[in-house]
């Protein structure tokens, strides 16, 4: 049984090609994976450590490494709250009390119905609007109690407008099979490239 | 100037001109002027990746001082190198304090404790007091990683060793570092393993006890260990290795770094089957088998079973005699016996190899390569076993070579091999059939065709299958010697000193020092006496004669025809006619248990002299302990028999049996005994001489197997059920059971269903065994594993065919 | 106009448009400034057609000459950059630096959400002038509205002929490949960014040897450039290298983006003129950041990222000119100044910077590893009020293992502090773990006082032997 869906297999494949080597299509992958089941299952990083040529363990050294890759379930929102020192400087840890009594949770939990967990997270290059958050990677700023507030109860309605947990960009990178020039592994890339030489050039 | 040598550049260290080499490490180019820069990540074999910053220094090249890791910075003219200024000292302190800071201090309790690198240079270089008063990281204690190896992560220090050498040296990346930053730390994929052939050398190279392995945790302390350096004999590699024992028991093994072999790695079979040593089954006492009861083995003297042995020797007569095996005995036990056999019972039916190898004037008439000679080589041509499981760390050099882009390797096996993932091209072919398809690329315009007619070569040849017989390798070296006039041969032999017991004569129609029977030396005329005249029968010659009645007495020199000769049905029905079969073991294998008379010699660890691997490099052998009970050496029981068949060997001491060797084999002339204790020969006394030659035969193509067949392919495994294996507690556990692989179109076909049981039918047996779909195999072969627990595949095999077919039916 | 941007276009909150030359933030006042429609009835792709008539070393040349100083931090003119690919070692490769994570930092993300092609179109010059055959262009991975917006731009650049094979009808081809990260902030440093982008962890490779423009991205001499100093390239070509250097001066012409967060009235972010503009004209500034909130007193601003020593009021006259800040002890590192006015307390300001690095570790020198750790773990329990004494020193000593030597600092001159220089010795590989000790070690050098209150009336600690012995 494969963990990508057909569909995901098949954007899998093409995401590969685009590297000179499988391995750079790690993260994307993972990011894939993410977003078809809303965290990293094992599952997911043994297919990925066949599609890229590599180990399972070293997909979850990868894996690993990198803060918004999770490797349990989360909530269907994940909000982040910035802590570093802008936000901090205008009032973070107040805006996170506020969130941990909001949603009943303490930073890292996940709320009993599935639908927020609460993370306290770095700066998220945002400073001038602090404090600020992010409810699956998209801003919010400025942000007061109120609107913390304001801010759960829109997202507990059925279609606010954020996706779920795991769906970063939402729009694809296309590469047109007409005009792609196409990735070669760099050992089977030997001269310069043409513009460099051409007599166009030269003139 | 004289002194401006190409390539070197001269810097610095503090204040003493230091010649290095232009592009070496600056810590390297320390060590050798005797200068100690301390160091945990850095490893002379493996890429510097400057993590642990123990090893800064002060590096000047003249824009002024700056504290550099001396594993990442090469060496430049005019560089200018400070390790003991204030910053250095300053900053190792530092980093000790930063190391012991998480590390638990458990040290009483610990593998390493006394031997440790953090330890050691916490006393020479650490501050000698923590301020550190938080609480520590903790993890769950000692996991298992593996079946072998036990990590504690608290111990760690994350130096990335253990990490490096599974992803670059064994490319077995199964160990990873996992998490960022405080919370790093070193860990499998959830049931994924670290079973790597080549997982000990992890615990090896550890800085501290984070890594230890199974069967030596808890056994001794380092300072309870008494070590000598010596040769490891498992198979034919021949690796440097540290014998270690504790109160006259075997307790480690360690590599040793020899630039020409091992490069200080060990296989996980050679690292830890010094248990089988240890074991309570060896036989201590000789066994006779019951007059009155044919099933009953009776403890015996030496004297009886010793008049025994000989009464059996002289009633078959010259004739009517064959000694079969060798390889496991040091060269001057080959040499001993070679010498009982030709001299005094007067009979050249003596094999060394067990119908699984290459005839031995073949072996002696290549030219010859050497390990280093293959990893330099434009292409290293593979014919043979899959080296990852016959000849690990042949593999493991190949595989570095290959990856550091120095040569390049191309297989041809009718079966998928462990070198795959690093071979440039892997040719699959029939089974038997490798001689066809390298005479067709060599003949077509192929870039690989050029390459091996214009680069250089270095074959590996030997038998890639058991199924098949020696003549698909015999064509493979014939038409590469024609072909390829310039390339020279690694043979893949199989078991430990076998290149040496061939060297001593332990072959039919070879003496020793590689001349041929009928051209001895002088020397050897001289000393010998005696020397038959015509050559003598094979191991499949001598199994033939015996199970024809012809030859009435088979001597077993701690060979076990039952389970590695390839045809099973032979060798029973051999040692069952032979009217007596006298065994010279460690143990009671299969073939040993039906012998007749049973003589207890020496294993590893309690022998010395000398052994010799496949490129023909003499290495010493150090007796480590005293062997059990009445135990003898080898050589010893060539004596006593001498003197019983009523000649005189005069062989007094393994020295002395050297010198004598030294004089008769014309290719070991010069190898004098005091080379032989020299230094020189810690990395080996490579001797590539020989004057045998040898005639090719012509071979016949296999038959086109039939429709309703399978061609039967059957290699090796390492972990197998060869004696030490299933003699180490720890590593019998290790050997799978057999499975045969079979494509699964030809599953399909014949309605099988992966993983039930089949009936499997060849010429010499039927039997039941799981089938397994396995898709990287050719249509139309099956492969099984020659050696697992409980099964052999030669019970299928019949020894003289070319190639052999298999059916397989549904229950 | 502000106004307009910080509530119509959400994702694009503050930026402050101000009266001084606009070089990269020229577009930022339409709403459907990201749109390849707009960029191009703005001339956009105009510079990349021109630069199609040139032959690339004489584009190379152009960027040279205008002596654009890198925006990622380092500060290192880009055309000289391009300069140290080995000649004759082919492929080379382009990777674009859009991770920006640097504490105090914001202005890359505005750049890809707002003018994506301008981006596009400097990657674009890049690879012709220099021969690289292939870009990734590596976003930070928690910017999906970033993501969204390259994305789209290189689907409408692809389609209409600007990437790929035969770029408007020239020889000249290229690939460009949107990439996410998965947040990391070390994956910043331009070797852990190749690292990451070659499937691993984001570990910075020690330079020498490995400096990307030699062996970078599958060992192949590789371009690392930051988002905002690519995105200067379309006006470079456009109006010529020397309309740049009458910008600013000599040796920091053009602009630069800033981004002024804290206890000012107006933060922001703003385009100002690199090497003249002075912090007080930008912190205290009517069309700029407008003075401190609630006129207060400014007690200290970090110049130049979370990584950077602080500054005191008595710093406010220096100019954006690294020549200038260096000697006093800090660097402009990426345009971020984060303000901490009299109401601060310092020790607990130091903390989320010490915090932020020691989390961010990579994990691969001990010093940091260990070290960034437990600085935090002392600072903590003296912002706790838990600390001692002696914690204060043993933060400087451990800090030192870091960092040994002298550490850079500012001159507080009615403290009688004298100014040390930047930069500083370090024995980890990259600037991760000197940055954890930075804001402390700026802290405690400048505000003693604040530090020696909080530790007040707390025994010292006693020491703990190692047992080494067995
Ligand atoms: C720890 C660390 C983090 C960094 N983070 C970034 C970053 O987020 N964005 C960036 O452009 N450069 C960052 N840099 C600087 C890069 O290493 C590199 O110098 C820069 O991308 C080069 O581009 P430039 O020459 O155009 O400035 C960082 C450096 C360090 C040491
Ligand atoms: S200083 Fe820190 S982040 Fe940088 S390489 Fe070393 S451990 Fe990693
Ligand atoms: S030995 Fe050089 S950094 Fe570890």
């Amino acid at each position: 049984m494969s963990f990508f869906s057909d569909e995901n297999t098949r954007l899998a494949e093409e995401i590969i090609k685009r590297y000179p080597k499988a391995r750079s299509a790690m993260i994307p992958l993972l990011h894939l994976a993410q977003e078809q089941e809303g965290w990293v299952t094992e599952a997911a990083m043994a297919e990925i450590a066949e599609l890229v040529g590599t180990s399972s363990a070293e997909v979850l050294g990868t894996c690993s490494f990198y803060e918004m890759f999770k490797r349990e379930p989360v909530g269907k929102y994940l909000i982040n709250i910035c802590t570093t020192m802008s936000c901090a400087l205008m009032g973070a840890a107040d805006l996170m009390q506020h969130a941990e009594k909001a949603l009943g949770v303490k930073s890292g939990g996940t709320t009993e119905d599935g639908m927020f967990t609460l993370e306290g997270a770095e700066c998220q290059a945002a400073c001038t609007e602090a404090p600020c958050l992010q409810v699956n990677y998209r801003h919010r700023y400025r942000v007061t109690a109120d609107e913390f507030d304001a801010m759960l109860a829109e997202l507990s309605t059925p279609d606010p407008g954020v996706p779920e947990h795991g769906v970063l960009s939402q729009i694809r990178q296309h590469i047109p099979e007409k005009n792609t020039v196409g990735a070669l592994p760099p050992e089977e890339v030997n001269a310069p490239p043409v513009w460099l030489n051409t007599e166009e050039d030269q003139s | 100037m004289s002194d401006s040598v190409p390539n070197e550049v001269s810097v610095n260290i503090n204040g003493a001109e230091v010649r290095a080499k232009a592009g070496e490490m600056l810590i390297a180019a320390a060590d050798r002027a005797g200068v100690h820069i301390p160091r945990f990540c850095y490893h002379e074999r493996m890429s510097s990746v400057g993590m642990c910053r123990m090893c800064l220094v002060d590096v000047d090249t003249g824009r002024g001082p700056m504290l550099q890791p001396s594993c990442m910075v090469p060496v430049a003219e005019g560089m200018s190198v400070d390790t003991q200024s204030e910053d250095t000292k300053r900053a190792q302190e530092g980093i000790l304090e930063f190391l012991l800071v998480n590390h638990p201090l458990d040290c009483p309790v610990c593998d390493k404790g006394g031997e440790c690198p953090l330890q050691d240079q916490t006393m020479a270089y650490g501050p000698g007091e923590s301020r550190f008063v938080e609480e520590k990281r903790h993890y769950e204690k000692p996991i298992p990683i593996s079946d072998l190896v036990h990590l504690d992560r608290e111990r760690c220090i994350l130096c990335d060793r253990c990490t490096r050498f599974a992803d670059e040296i064994a490319g077995d990346p199964l160990i990873h570092f996992t998490e960022r930053g405080n919370s790093t730390q070193v860990l499998t994929f959830p049931d994924e393993p670290f079973s790597s052939y080549f997982s000990g050398n992890t615990v090896q190279i550890c800085p501290v006890g984070a890594l230890t392995a199974a069967p030596y945790r808890f056994k001794a302390r380092p300072w309870d260990l008494d070590q000598v350096e010596s040769t490891c004999t498992t198979c034919s590699m021949g690796c440097r290795t540290a014998v270690q024992s504790s109160r006259n028991e075997l307790v480690r093994y360690l590599g040793v770094d020899i630039e020409s072999v091992n490069h200080g790695w060990l296989c996980d079979k050679g690292r830890f089957n010094f248990e089988a040593t240890n074991s309570e089954e060896r036989l201590t006492v000789p066994l006779i088998r019951d007059p009155n009861d044919e099933r009953q083995l009776l403890g015996s003297d030496w004297g009886s079973a010793l008049a025994n042995a000989a009464e059996a020797i002289l009633d078959a007569g010259s004739d009517g005699i064959g000694i079969i095996g060798g390889s496991r005995l040091t060269n001057e036990d080959a040499y001993a016996w070679s010498k009982l056999a030709r001299s005094i019972i007067r009979t050249d039916n003596l094999d060394a190899q067990l119908g699984d190898g290459l005839p031995a004037e073949l072996v002696h008439s290549l030219p010859p390569a050497t390990i280093a000679d293959a990893c330099e080589a434009d292409t290293v041509l593979v014919v043979g076993p899959d080296l990852k499981e016959e000849l690990a760390i042949l593999h493991l050099r190949l595989r570095g070579a290959a990856t550091k882009g120095h040569t390049k390797v191309v297989e041809i096996n009718a079966a998928p091999s462990g070198c795959e993932p690093y071979v440039e091209r892997a040719i699959r072919c029939g089974s038997g059939e490798a001689a066809k398809y390298l005479g067709e690329i060599l003949n077509s315009d192929d870039d690989l065709a050029t390459r091996l007619r214009e680069g250089s070569v270095v074959a590996v040849v030997g038998r890639s299958s058991m199924a098949e017989s020696d003549h698909s390798s015999i064509a493979v070296a014939a038409l590469i010697r024609d072909e390829l006039p310039h390339a020279t041969f690694l043979t893949a032999l199989r078991r430990g000193n076998v290149r040496g017991a061939l060297d001593m004569g332990l072959a039919p129609g070879v003496l020793p020092g590689r001349t041929a029977i009928d051209n001895p030396s002088s020397a050897l005329d001289d000393i010998w006496g005696y020397t038959p005249s015509m050559k003598g029968l094979d191991t499949t010659g001598m199994l033939q004669a015996a199970a024809e009645g012809k030859i009435r007495t088979l001597v077993l020199l701690g060979a076990d025809p039952l389970s590695d000769f390839p045809d099973r049905n032979l060798a029973a029905e051999a040692i069952q006619r032979a009217e007596t079969v006298i065994s010279l073991d460690n143990f009671l294998t299969a073939s040993s248990a039906q012998a007749d008379i049973i003589l207890p010699t020496t294993a590893y660890g309690e022998q010395g002299g000398t052994t010799t691997n496949l490129e023909g490099r003499i290495s010493r052998l150090t007796q480590k302990i005293t062997p059990p009970g009445s135990v003898r050496d080898d050589w010893m029981i060539a004596t006593e028999l001498a003197w019983r068949l009523g000649g005189d060997l005069n062989l007094t001491s393994k020295e002395q049996i050297w010198r004598e060797i030294e004089q008769v084999a014309p290719s070991h002339a010069g190898v004098t005994v005091e080379r032989i204790m020299s230094e020189e020969a810690r990395e080996g006394i490579l001797v590539q001489e020989s004057s045998v030659e040898y005639i090719f035969p012509s071979v016949q193509e296999p038959p086109i197997a039939d429709g309703y067949g399978l061609r039967l392919i059957s290699g090796r495994k390492l972990w197998d059920a060869s004696t030490t294996t299933s003699m180490s507690p720890s590593l019998r556990p290790l050997a799978e059971a057999p499975v045969l692989k079979v494509h699964p179109t030809d599953l399909q076909r014949l309605g099988i269903l992966s993983g039930s049981d089949v009936r499997v039918i060849s010429t010499r047996s039927t039997e039941n065994l799981k089938a397994v779909a396995d898709e990287s195999l050719e249509r139309g072969t099956a492969l099984l594993p020659f050696n697992q627990p409980g099964f052999g595949a030669n019970r299928f095999i019949d020894a003289t065919a070319a190639v052999n077919d298999i059916r397989i039916e549904t229950l | 106009m502000s106004e307009m941007l910080g509530t119509e276009i959400a994702h694009a909150a503050g930026f402050i448009a101000n009266e001084t030359p606009r070089i990269v933030t020229a577009r930022f006042d339409y709403e459907d400034s990201f749109t390849l429609e707009r960029y191009e009835i703005t001339g956009g792709y105009q510079a990349l057609r021109k630069a199609l008539q040139q032959a690339p070393e004489d584009v190379h040349k152009e960027v040279t000459n205008a002596t654009l100083l890198g925006r990622g931090g380092a500060g290192f003119p880009a055309g000289v950059k391009w300069g140290f690919c080995p000649p004759g070692v082919w492929p080379r490769y382009l990777v674009v630096n859009g991770d920006e994570s640097e504490p105090g930092t914001y202005k890359d993300r505005l750049l890809m959400e707002l003018d994506p092609h301008q981006l596009i179109e400097g990657c674009l010059i890049a690879c012709y002038a220099v021969g690289l055959s292939q870009c990734f262009l590596y976003v930070r991975g928690e910017m999906a509205v970033a993501q969204e917006r390259i994305a789209r731009a290189l689907n409408d650049a692809y389609e209409a002929g600007y990437i790929g094979r035969n770029i408007l009808g020239s020889h000249f081809s290229v690939d460009i490949v949107l990439h996410w990260g998965a947040g990391a902030y070390v994956v910043g440093e331009e070797t852990a960014l190749i690292e990451s982008l070659e499937g691993n962890r984001g570990m910075p490779r020690l330079k020498p040897p490995y400096f990307p423009a030699s062996i970078g991205l599958y060992g192949q001499p590789t371009i690392v450039n930051n988002v905002e100093t690519l995105s200067n390239l379309p006006w470079i070509i456009d109006n010529g290298a020397d309309a740049f250097t009458n910008i600013g001066t000599e040796t920091s012409p053009g602009t630069r983006m800033v981004a002024v967060s804290g206890h000012v009235k107006r933060p922001g972010v703003y385009e100002i003129v690199n090497g003249t503009t002075t912090f007080r004209d930008l912190l205290y500034g009517q069309d700029m950041c407008g003075g401190i909130r609630d006129d207060n007193q400014l007690k200290a601003f970090v110049p130049g990222g979370g990584s950077a020593p602080w500054f005191t009021p008595d710093q406010l006259d220096l100019p954006f000119e690294a020549s200038q800040v260096g000697p006093q002890g800090s660097m402009l590192g990426s345009g971020a100044i984060m303000v901490m006015d009299e109401t601060t307390d310092i020790p607990a300001a130091a903390l989320t910077l010490t915090k932020f690095y020691a989390h961010e570790s990579c994990g691969k020198c001990v010093p940091c590893r260990e070290g960034g750790t437990w600085l935090e773990q002392i600072l903590r329990r003296v912002v706790d009020g838990r600390g001692s004494r002696r914690d204060l020193d043993l933060l400087i000593e451990v800090g030192e293992t870091i960092c040994p030597g002298d550490f850079p600092h500012a001159a507080v001159p009615s403290k009688g502090i004298e100014a040390k220089p930047f930069p500083y010795k370090m024995t980890t590989i990259c600037f991760v773990g000197p940055s954890a000790f930075a804001p402390i070690h700026s802290a405690l050098t400048l505000f003693r006082e604040e530090f020696e209150a909080k530790v007040a009336g707390n025994d010292d600690r006693v020491l703990i032997e190692v047992p080494v012995n067995v």
